[in-house]
């Protein structure tokens, strides 16, 4: 177990590594001059020389990386060409909100997904069935700023039940988190629908059944806990998931997360910001399939590390 | 038709332009109070002013910061600021600012000539990494600065705690305009000092509002300077920018009465919803701004090298359609300058859209089969589709353009390259006004200076006579000879036009919308040089 975790601790390094590298190369080759972004288009070209010099950027490419990851190490990702800001500074500032985003699209991916497949899975091949399961192949196949800008307009601006976007309460959380968590629970409900049905279909249930319980406590004492095993297992790797909604779910909502920093980042190319939102996306996923690899023996002993 | 309304237009906006000085006894039945909301889509980058340089954060730094010089509220006529009064020498290259005194910082401390000094020199210091250091080239010393090879200025001098001297190599009518731009705001060195880079996130100055609570990517609170110098202002206790709200959604807070303005303007997809609704009417304000769009000609590269081939690319182009494609939200365009720039020349009418003149033209350019030839654009919406009109406008007449549509940079740094974008049309990058001066004009884009690699002139137009008009244009810093300088740029102008180095096509307009409890003239809300809005002057209705 001890080396098993080691292991997995050296590769995930290897792997920021990596991304971080693939990602320096990829915004070094964009052709955007972040000197001249800076000094804008009134400075002199005696400025922009200035800038460059300042910020390194008149290094060979090795050596930039080099500064980069030397200040990686200590933990600083550097500051922002265009918001003059400690990129760290950004990002913390940011991560509550997207945090709770992400908790937020969890419960309602559960509630919804689980539900839906418990529903789907007791009136097997019935219009229900069918319903649910169409309704979930939509969510699991629908663009989220479609769904996100749906929500907005229904709820929020037609009838006035939520706020049009910000942060703050809880009823500003309502429609984000449903967006954000809907292609999850359009997943889960599939899931949860096949393995209850496999479940129910198990010895154990009928000895329940015969024993004399209800079937509601059948279906909650012991079909349940077992069916949903699969499912926690997943919920790690729904952090990649997210990672890539917050982005879109963020923007459509105003929500202050860092997927709308990246957002923002992306269309005024600030390097930094990009390189930092990215590398804290990577750490995350790469740490969600971690604990979910850790966390799956605990939930079901079969399964052993090595 | 539309003729008529593009002339309905312009008269409006010269008729805001007049009548939109506020007077201060109006100004003053005015009670102070009550607070707005209002709307970005972007996080504010900065409100240091030595750095801030983008539209959201122009006007904030407006309110934070005094200069020696300002605008009356909601038109470009220069008045004084921190400075009391101000000479100018004979030369017109000493000029001399007495300040107010008992001017307050929002530290507390009085603000003297030691401050002036210290933020000309941090402004212009390689190391402040300032976009607008240019603008402070005329102020002798600067070369050595700019180089590092000294510290300070030395032609500014602190005459004594509320004198400051200002001396120029050479001179500069546009220099009292150089002294209102943000990036002369007077900041005091020791809070400067104290946050260091940070200085942005903790501005202090001595401005209407100071810098109450700024939460990153969501809010900023300015709250009313108490012992603002000027009575009355600012009219406002309180204003908060929401960040991170897209133009759409905040236009739909707005009409539910949750924010004031939306900082970004009308967002196009909604425009004519908008502005057709009568219930909105009232709210919505357009004004004119310092902008012009147009269409290089690469003059080094044939076959826009011959003057008739340029002329026919200007008869060709059908600008009334152009404005249709933005929803009207600009006036046509016929010379370089915007007509609220002093020095427009108002009996000017340009070349008309006449496609056959213009095969007449090209024939008499030995080119009656017309050519092949290139257009650069930056590729966000609307630029792409505006090209396309302009591209196909030119093959009526022959001239098949192909479509570069690039990102931003990769435009602009191809039209610093004397050889390699033959065409290039500017929206987007090029080119509003950094203040209200015909020489702001010229200079970057239209002169010699401004075509060399990595410049802004892309039509590499170098004429050498018109440049020494500008030069001594710009020498005549006499207030009383103003007239005379305009009636040069006016000249100038027109004398580029008869070169036809570029194909001017419209001015934009802005609109935006405010919420029904906020008073104030609506020229402050389109302010041509506070954009996108002159915070200080907008009152509360609820208050009053």
């Amino acid at each position: 177990m001890g080396s098993y975790i080691a292991r997995r601790i050296l590769q995930s390094l290897l792997i920021l590594l990596g991304i971080s590298f693939l990602t320096f190369v990829l915004l070094y080759l964009i052709p955007a001059d972040p000197a001249r972004q800076i000094a804008g288009r009134s400075a002199t070209v005696q400025t922009v020389e200035n800038i460059r010099e300042q910020l390194g950027l008149n290094l060979p490419f090795y050596q930039q990386y080099f500064r980069y990851l030397t200040g990686l190490v200590q933990g600083d990702l550097g500051r922002s060409y265009l918001q003059k800001t400690e990129v760290g500074e950004l990002i913390v500032s940011r991560l509550p909100a997207t945090l709770l985003l992400m908790l937020g699209a969890i419960v309602s991916e559960l509630i919804i997904g689980l539900s839906m497949g418990l529903l789907a899975a007791l009136k097997r091949n019935t219009a229900v069935d069918n319903g649910l399961m169409v309704l979930s192949f939509v969510g699991v196949s629908s663009p989220q700023f479609v769904i996100g800008i749906l929500l907005l307009y229904v709820f929020a601006v037609q009838l006035g039940w939520f706020p049009i976007g910000g942060y703050g309460t809880f009823m500003h959380m309502v429609l984000p988190s449903l967006t954000l968590g809907f292609l999850g629970a359009g997943w889960y409900s599939r899931m949860m629908r096949s393995s209850m049905i496999d479940v129910l279909r198990q010895d154990f249930i009928r000895t329940a059944r015969a024993k004399g319980l209800k079937r509601w406590q059948v279906l909650f004492g012991h079909a349940m806990p077992n069916a949903m095993l699969p499912i926690i297992a997943m919920i790690g790797i729904d952090i990649g998931l997210f990672m890539s909604g917050i982005v879109v779910v963020e923007s459509v909502f105003g929500w202050p997360g860092i997927g709308q920093l990246a957002w923002q980042a992306i269309q005024r190319v600030d390097i930094p910001i990009i390189m930092g939102v990215t590398l804290v996306s990577a750490f995350a996923i790469v740490l969600g399939n971690f604990v979910a690899d850790l966390i799956a023996p605990l939930i079901d002993p079969r399964i052993k590390l090595r | 038709m539309k003729k008529a309304f593009l002339a309905g237009a312009a008269a409006l906006l010269t008729a805001t332009a007049l009548t939109s000085v506020v007077t201060p006894a109006l100004a003053d039945d005015i009670k102070q109070g009550g607070s707005m909301i209002v709307t970005y889509k972007d996080d504010v980058s900065t409100l240091d002013p030595a750095i801030g340089y983008d539209w959201q954060n122009w006007s904030m730094i407006k309110s934070l910061f005094d200069g020696l010089m300002d605008y009356e509220p909601g038109t470009t006529n220069l008045m004084k600021d921190l400075a009391e009064d101000y000479t100018i020498s004979d030369d017109g290259t000493v000029f001399t600012f007495k300040l107010r005194e008992g001017v307050k910082f929002h530290n507390g401390r009085e603000m003297t000539a030691e401050d002036v000094k210290y933020s000309l020199d941090r402004v212009t210091n390689p190391k402040t990494q300032s976009p607008g250091a240019g603008f402070f080239g005329s102020i002798k010393g600067f070369d050595e600065v700019a180089a590092g090879e000294a510290e300070g200025l030395s032609g500014v001098t602190v005459v004594d705690p509320y004198t400051v001297k200002i001396e120029l190599s050479r001179p500069d009518a546009t220099f009292l305009h150089v002294m209102a731009i943000n990036f002369s705001s007077i900041v005091p060195k020791e809070t400067v000092e104290e946050f260091g880079a940070d200085f942005g996130k903790h501005p202090v100055g001595t401005g209407a509002f100071s810098l109450e609570d700024w939460t990153l990517g969501q809010h900023l609170i300015f709250k009313r300077n108490e012992d603002y110098w000027r009575a009355g202002v600012p009219k406002l206790d309180q204003i908060t920018f929401e960040v991170g709200q897209e133009p759409i959604v905040a236009l739909l807070r707005l009409q539910r009465g949750e924010a004031d303005i939306p900082g970004d303007g009308i967002p196009p997809a909604k425009f004519l919803e908008v502005t057709q609704d009568d219930q909105y009417k009232d709210l919505i304000i357009e004004g004119g701004q310092l902008h012009t769009g147009y269409v290089t000609m690469n003059v080094k590269m044939p076959p826009f090298d011959k003057v008739e081939v340029r002329k026919a690319v200007n008869m060709a182009i059908n600008k009334d359609r152009i404005i249709r494609i933005i929803n009207g939200r600009a006036v046509a365009a016929n010379q370089p300058l915007p007509p609220s720039m002093p020095g427009y020349d108002n009996n000017y009418e340009g070349y008309p859209f006449d496609p056959e003149a213009a095969k007449a033209l090209l024939a008499e350019a030995g080119l009656p089969d017309g050519f092949e030839t290139e257009i650069y654009v930056y590729n966000t919406d609307p630029n792409p589709r505006i090209t396309q009109a302009i591209q196909a406008d030119l093959a009526a007449i022959g001239i098949k353009a192909e479509i570069k549509a690039l990102a931003q940079a990769n435009v602009i740094a191809a039209g610093g390259e004397p050889d390699q974008a033959p065409m290039i049309w500017s929206g987007g990058m090029a080119w509003i006004a950094d203040f209200p001066d015909p020489s702001n004009f010229y200079g970057p884009i239209l002169g010699c200076s401004g075509a060399v690699k990595g410049g802004w002139n892309w039509s590499w137009y170098c004429n050498e006579e018109l440049d020494a008009m500008a030069t001594e244009a710009d020498s005549i810093t006499d207030p009383a000879k103003k007239a005379e300088r305009e009636e040069m740029w006016r000249k100038i102008f027109i004398s580029v036009m008869d070169d036809a180095a570029w194909a001017p096509v419209f001015h934009e307009q802005r609109y935006t919308m405010r919420s029904e409890r906020l008073g104030g003239p609506d020229a402050i809300f389109v302010d041509p040089v506070h954009i996108p809005v002159n915070y200080d002057y907008v009152w509360a209705k609820d208050v009053q």
